[in-house]
C-alpha cells in the first residue's frame, strides 16, 4: 500500500495532529512499511469468516433504571486547565 | 415555471423518559446547573467505561413495536467518532451496523388522504452536550449535563411530499412515543428534535434530486416554513441553471431562511467501528414477548374506549386522546370527580383556549387532576357559579393554585344567604322604577337589567337561578 | 531483613506471601516494611528509574493504618495484608497522579480509584508510588515514556521490556515486592520476561478495567508482576472478580487461583506451537524453552509440538485493531478537560491540534494515525473487518489447540532483553517483537510469564504457558510446577 502525502495529511487532520514537514515524512515511511505489513492479513482468505470482536461471546449486561450519582461538579472539573461559572471552557465556536 | 415535487424524510431524535443516562446512574433531568448531572462516566474521563441502562433498550423496543419495525434480535453498539466540545469523549456511542428496529412505517392521515411513512431504522445513541457562547469573554461554556441523555433516532424513508404530511408524521410519531411513555416529546426542551432531508425533482422524475439537511428546527411551525423556504430555494437555485449542492444548513426562524452550515474543517469521516466497552445485545423471543404485553394502550383504542366507558362523543374522544398528557389528565380527574362530561368540557373548551392564549403545546399543561376536581366540585356544589369558575380555572390552569383555598381566600364563595340577597334585590327594585315599569309594559328585557345590575351588586358571588326567581316574584 | 537488599544483590527475594506471614506473626511491622521498601527506591531508583511518583508519606500513612488493622484482627485471610505494591501508571489513583507515563496526563489527578485500587486497598496491601511504561502503553521497552526511560535491573543499558517496564523492573530490583502491570498485546509477559520475574496476563474479563487507561479496550487487561508463581497468583486472587461497572466483566465460578499452586502435573497435556521455535527465535532462548518443556516432562507432563495456524498473522491484525482502539480511545485527550493544554491558540481547532501535537509522543501519534487510517471511509474493510475475521481465526485455531491440550508452551519474547535505543528507530521491527504474545490477547486467553534460565550475556529468558479462556488455573499450577522442579 502506498502512502501518499494526501492520506498523511488526511490522517493526522482525523486524528487532530500538526505535523510537521520532518514529521510528515517520517510517517510517511513509518505507516508505508505499517500497512504494507499490514497487508499481509490478505495472504488468508477469510471471506466464510465473521468478523469477531469479542474474543467470547458476551451479551445483555445491563443497569437497572436507577439513579445513583449525585452532583459532583467539584471532582468533575478539578483537573480541567480552564473553567468558569461551573464549565469547561472553549474558544468561540458558533460561527 | 416548470412543476416540481418536493421529497422528504426525517431524521427525529427523541431523548428517552428514563431515570437515568444510557451508560450511568446520573439523572436525566432537564436543566440544572451546569455540570451537575454528569459524573466520570458520561464526561468520558480516563478509565471509566459505560454499562447499557437495560430501560433504553425496552424502550427502543416499545417504540419499533408501535411503529411496526422489524426488531434487531442480535444488535450492538458502534462508536461514531467526531471531534467536538459538546462530545467529551471524542466519539459518540451510537449503532451504525445492526439498529435496534428496521423496516417500519405509520399511517398519517392528511385532509382525509391516508398514506404510510415508512421508518428506514430506529437506533440508540447518547445524547450530546451544550455549549453555551459566552458574549463577554468571547469564549463558549461546556456544559455536559445533558451528555449521555438515551436518545432513539428515527429515520424516515424520503416518503413525505409537503410540509402538511411532515407535520402529520411528526404528529402521530409524537403521539405514539407519548403514550408508550417513551418520551415527553417536549420540542422546546429539546427532547424531540427533527432534521429535515429535503431535495425536489421535476414532477414525473423517477431519480431523487440531491438533498440538503436542516437543523435547529424549534417548532412545527419552524419546520414548516422552512420546509416552504427550503423548497422555494432549491427551485430557484435549479431554475436558475445551477446544481444543489449536499450541504447541512441551519434554519434561522427569526430571519425565516436558512443557512449553510461552515462546512466543518476536515471531512466528516466518522471512523465508525463496534464499540469494545460494550457487549451486544440479544433480545430473546420471550423478552420481546414481553415488552409486546406491556405494550400501553395506545391512541385508538384510548379513543373508543372513552365514547363505551364514559359516554362522551366521538369529538370529545379525539380532541382529548390528541395528547397523552391530557388524556392522562381526563382520566385522572374522571376517577376522582366521576363527572366525565363535564371534565370533558373543561379540558376541550378552557383548557385549549388557555394553551392557545399562552402558547402552550399541550404536554406543558401543569395543573393536576384534584385541582380540576376539585373545581368542578364547587361548581356542582353551587358554591361558585360559573362565571368565578373560569376565573378561577384561569389562575389553576397558571398556578396550579387550590380552588377551594382560593376561592375562600379571594371571597368568591357565592351568596347563597337568600335573605340577604333579596334586600339587594329590593334595594335595586326600588332603585329602577322605570325598568319596573317597562317590565310592566311588556319589555322583558327590563328583567335582564335588573338581574344584571344584582349579579354587579353581589360581585358575580350569586346563584343566577336564585336572582332570576327573587326579581321575578318582586316584579310580580 | 531480607528487604534492606534487592534481588539481584541477595539472591533470593522475598515474597509477598512470606512478608505478610511474617507481618501478621507479629515479627515486623508494616510501617518498617514500607520504611525499609522506600529506602531501597531512594537507592536504587536514581539507577533504574521504575517509579514516576513515589508516595512517600501516603505509604507510611497506610502502613501505620493497615497494621493497627491487623492488630485489630483485619486482613485474616489476606495474603496481601501489609504488603508493599507498586502500580503501574496507567491505573487510576484517587487524588493522586496518573500520568500515562505522557505529557498529556502530567498532572492528572482521577476523582477515583481503579477497581483493582479498591480491591487492594481493601487487602490491606500498601501501594508505594506509581511505576513507569511506555506512554499509553505503546510500546515494548518503555523508551516511550515522557518522563524518561527505566532501566533493566539484570543491565542498565539494557531496556526492562515494556510497555510494563517500571512494574517489572521495579519487583527485580527489589524496589517492590509485587506490581500491577496492564498488558494489552504482551505487556506484562514481555518485560517479565526481560527483567527475569514473574507476570500472569488473566483470561480477558477476569480483572476489572474500571480505571485502567483505555489503550486497547479488546485486548486491555490487568495482571499481576511478581518474584514467584505464587506472589502472583496471590495478588490476582485479590484483584480480579466480577465488576458491574465493566460491562466485559465476566463472573466466573471460583477465583481461588492459590488453589491452583499444586507441585503436581502428571498427566497434563502441554503442546508447543512449531510456528513459536521457528524464524526469529534466538537460539538460546529456543534451548532454554525446550529445556523447561523437559522439566515438565519429567514431571509427568505429555509434551508435544503440533501446528498452531496463522501464528505471523496475529501481529498486523493485531496493531490494526489496537491501534483503531487506541485513535479513539486517545480522542479525548483535547486540552479541554484534563490534561495538558496548549498555552497559545486562536480557534477551536488549533486548541485540539496544538495541544495533541504537543502533548503526545511519536508512537502515540504514529499509532492514532495507523488507527485513524485503518478505520477511514474506503479502508475499514480491508484493514479492521478484515483484523477482526484474522482475530476469529486465531481464536478458532487457539480452540482446536485446546481441544487437545491443557496448556500451550513457548517463549515469552523472541530475545531476551534489548540494548536502550536498539529498536526506537523502527517500529515495525518492535512491533515484530510480539510475536508470541499479541494472539494471546487477541483470543482472549490467560498466559504466564515466568524465568527459565539465562542466556550468555546472562539476560533472562521467559516462559510462556498459554492457557484457554478462564484456565487461568491451569496455567499457574504448570507454572508453579516448573518453578518448583527447575533446579538451574
Amino acid at each position: 500500500m502506498k502512502i501518499t502525502d494526501e492520506t498523511i495529511t488526511y490522517v493526522a487532520a482525523l486524528a487532530k495532529l500538526d505535523l510537521s514537514e520532518e514529521e510528515k515524512d517520517r510517517a510517511k515511511t513509518d505507516l508505508e512499511n505499517i500497512i504494507s505489513y499490514m497487508d499481509t492479513m490478505n495472504e488468508i482468505d477469510t471471506s466464510n469468516v465473521e468478523p469477531m470482536s469479542h474474543a467470547f461471546p458476551m451479551k445483555n449486561v445491563f443497569r437497572e433504571d436507577v439513579v445513583t450519582n449525585g452532583a459532583d461538579r467539584e471532582n468533575l472539573l478539578c483537573n480541567a486547565p480552564v473553567q468558569k461559572e461551573g464549565c469547561f471552557i472553549v474558544p468561540k465556536t458558533v460561527e | 415555471m416548470k412543476a416540481y415535487e418536493t421529497v422528504i424524510g426525517l431524521e427525529v431524535h427523541v431523548e428517552l423518559a428514563t431515570k437515568t443516562k444510557i451508560f450511568c446512574g446520573c439523572t436525566t433531568e432537564f436543566g440544572g446547573a451546569p455540570n451537575t448531572h454528569c459524573c466520570p462516566v458520561c464526561t468520558g474521563m480516563p478509565g471509566t467505561l459505560p454499562v447499557l441502562n437495560k430501560k433504553v433498550v425496552e424502550f427502543a423496543v416499545a417504540a419499533g413495536l408501535a411503529t411496526n419495525c422489524t426488531i434487531t434480535q442480535n444488535c450492538k453498539f458502534d462508536r461514531k467518532n467526531y471531534f467536538y466540545p459538546d462530545l467529551p469523549k471524542a466519539y459518540q456511542v451510537s449503532q451504525l451496523y445492526l439498529p435496534i428496529c428496521r423496516d417500519g412505517g405509520i399511517e398519517i392521515d392528511v385532509n382525509g388522504v391516508k398514506k404510510v411513512i415508512g421508518i428506514h431504522e430506529i437506533h440508540m445513541e447518547e445524547d450530546a452536550g451544550k455549549l453555551v457562547h459566552d458574549e463577554w469573554d468571547d469564549c463558549t461554556l461546556v456544559d455536559y449535563n445533558r451528555c449521555g441523555v438515551p436518545l432513539i433516532e428515527i429515520v424516515s424513508d424520503p416518503d413525505m411530499r409537503s410540509a402538511e404530511e411532515v407535520i402529520a408524521y411528526l404528529e402521530k410519531l409524537k403521539l405514539i412515543l407519548q403514550y408508550l411513555g417513551v418520551s415527553d416529546c417536549k420540542m422546546q426542551e429539546g427532547s424531540l428534535r427533527a432534521d429535515v432531508n429535503l431535495s425536489v425533482r421535476e414532477m414525473g422524475a423517477s431519480e431523487f434530486g440531491t438533498r440538503t439537511e436542516m437543523k435547529n428546527l424549534n417548532s412545527f411551525k419552524a419546520i414548516a416554513r422552512a420546509i416552504e423556504g427550503e423548497r422555494k430555494r432549491q427551485i430557484e437555485v435549479i431554475e436558475y441553471g445551477k446544481k444543489i449542492v449536499q450541504e447541512t444548513r441551519r434554519w434561522d426562524d427569526n430571519k425565516d431562511t436558512s443557512f449553510a452550515m461552515r462546512s466543518k474543517e476536515d471531512a466528516q469521516d466518522y471512523r465508525y467501528f463496534p464499540e469494545p466497552d460494550l457487549v451486544p445485545i440479544e433480545i430473546s423471543d420471550a423478552w420481546l414477548e414481553e415488552v409486546r404485553q406491556r405494550q400501553p394502550e395506545l391512541r385508538d383504542e384510548k379513543m373508543a374506549r372513552y365514547e363505551k366507558e364514559y359516554d362522551i362523543p366521538e369529538y370529545d374522544a379525539a380532541l382529548i386522546t390528541s395528547s397523552k398528557n391530557v388524556a392522562d389528565l381526563f382520566e385522572a380527574t374522571v376517577a376522582i370527580c366521576k363527572k366525565p362530561k363535564e371534565v370533558s368540557n373543561w379540558l376541550m373548551v378552557e383548557t385549549m383556549r388557555l394553551l392557545k392564549e399562552h402558547e402552550m403545546e399541550p404536554e406543558n399543561i401543569a395543573f393536576s387532576p384534584e385541582n380540576l376536581a376539585k373545581l368542578i366540585a364547587l361548581i356542582e356544589a353551587g358554591s361558585i357559579n360559573r362565571t368565578v369558575a373560569k376565573e378561577v380555572f384561569e389562575v389553576v390552569f397558571t398556578d396550579n393554585i387550590d380552588p377551594e383555598s382560593y376561592v375562600k381566600e379571594k371571597g368568591l364563595l357565592m351568596v347563597n344567604d337568600e335573605g340577604a340577597l333579596r334586600k339587594t334585590i329590593e334595594e335595586i327594585v326600588a332603585a329602577n322604577p322605570q325598568s319596573v315599569e317597562d317590565y310592566h309594559n311588556g319589555k322583558t328585557k327590563a328583567m335582564g337589567f335588573l338581574v344584571g345590575q344584582t349579579m354587579k351588586a353581589m360581585k358575580g358571588k350569586a346563584d343566577p337561578g336564585m336572582i332570576n326567581q327573587i326579581v321575578m316574584e318582586l316584579l310580580q | 531483613m531480607v528487604m534492606t537488599e534487592s534481588k539481584l544483590q541477595e539472591g533470593t527475594p522475598m515474597t509477598a506471601l512470606a512478608l505478610s506471614a511474617k507481618i501478621k506473626a507479629g515479627k515486623v511491622k508494616v510501617e518498617d516494611v514500607v520504611r525499609q521498601q522506600l529506602e531501597v527506591i531512594k537507592k536504587e531508583d536514581a539507577t533504574y528509574h521504575c517509579y514516576i511518583t513515589v508516595w512517600e508519606e501516603e505509604a507510611l500513612k497506610r502502613a501505620r493504618e493497615v497494621q493497627a488493622e491487623i492488630d485489630a484482627g483485619q486482613y485474616a485471610d489476606s495474603p496481601l495484608a501489609g504488603v508493599p505494591i507498586a502500580i503501574k501508571d496507567n491505573i487510576c489513583t484517587k487524588g493522586q497522579r496518573t500520568t500515562c507515563a505522557s505529557k498529556m496526563l502530567e498532572n492528572f489527578r482521577p476523582p477515583y480509584n481503579a477497581e483493582v485500587i479498591d480491591r487492594l486497598e481493601a487487602a490491606g496491601a500498601v501501594i508505594l508510588g506509581k511505576v513507569n511504561m511506555d506512554e499509553f502503553a505503546m510500546g515494548s521497552t518503555t523508551e516511550t515514556s515522557y518522563f524518561g526511560i527505566t532501566k533493566n535491573p539484570h543491565g542498565v543499558e539494557y531496556v526492562p521490556g515494556g510497555s510494563s517496564g517500571g512494574a517489572a523492573a521495579a519487583v527485580a530490583a527489589g524496589e517492590a515486592v509485587v506490581a500491577l502491570g496492564s498488558d494489552t498485546g504482551g505487556s506484562i509477559r514481555q518485560p517479565s520476561s526481560f527483567c527475569g520475574v514473574t507476570g500472569i496476563k488473566p483470561t480477558y474479563g477476569t480483572v476489572s478495567r474500571y480505571g485502567l487507561i483505555a489503550y486497547a479496550s479488546s485486548l486491555d487487561q490487568i495482571g499481576p508482576i511478581g518474584n514467584t508463581v505464587a506472589d502472583c497468583a496471590s495478588v490476582l486472587e485479590v484483584i480480579a472478580g466480577h465488576d458491574a461497572k465493566d460491562s466485559t466483566s465476566v463472573p466466573t465460578e471460583s477465583y481461588s487461583y492459590t488453589s491452583a499452586l499444586v507441585n503436581d502435573v502428571k498427566g497434563k497435556k502441554i503442546g508447543i506451537p512449531k510456528g513459536y521455535l521457528g524464524k526469529g527465535l534466538e537460539e538460546e532462548v529456543k534451548t532454554a524453552i525446550l529445556r523447561a518443556a523437559k522439566v515438565l516432562e519429567e514431571q509427568g507432563a505429555i509434551v508435544e509440538e503440533f501446528d498452531l495456524d496463522i501464528v505471523d498473522l496475529a501481529i498486523p491484525a493485531y496493531y490494526v485493531l489496537a491501534s483503531a482502539e487506541a485513535s479513539s480511545n486517545l480522542s479525548r485527550y483535547d486540552g479541554v478537560k484534563y490534561g495538558y493544554r496548549t498555552p497559545d491558540f486562536e480557534s477551536l481547532q488549533e486548541l485540539y491540534k496544538k495541544t495533541r501535537s504537543e502533548g503526545f509522543g511519536q508512537e502515540v501519534k504514529r499509532r492514532m494515525m495507523i488507527g485513524a487510517f485503518v478505520l477511514s471511509s474506503g479502508y475499514y474493510d480491508a484493514y479492521y473487518n478484515k483484523a477482526l475475521r484474522v482475530k476469529a481465526l486465531i481464536k478458532e485455531g487457539f480452540d482446536r489447540a485446546f481441544e487437545k491440550y491443557d496448556v500451550i508452551l513457548g517463549p515469552t519474547a523472541p530475545t531476551t532483553a534489548l540494548k536502550i535505543g536498539e529498536n526506537l528507530a523502527d517500529p515495525l521491527k518492535m512491533y515484530l517483537g510480539d510475536i508470541y504474545t499479541v494472539s494471546v490477547n487477541l483470543a482472549g486467553l490467560p498466559a504466564i510469564s515466568l524465568p527459565c534460565g539465562k542466556d550468555s550475556k546472562g539476560l533472562p529468558i521467559g516462559l510462556q504457558l498459554i492457557g484457554k479462556p478462564f484456565g487461568d488455573k491451569d496455567i499457574i499450577q504448570v507454572a508453579y510446577t516448573f518453578e518448583q522442579n527447575d533446579t538451574v
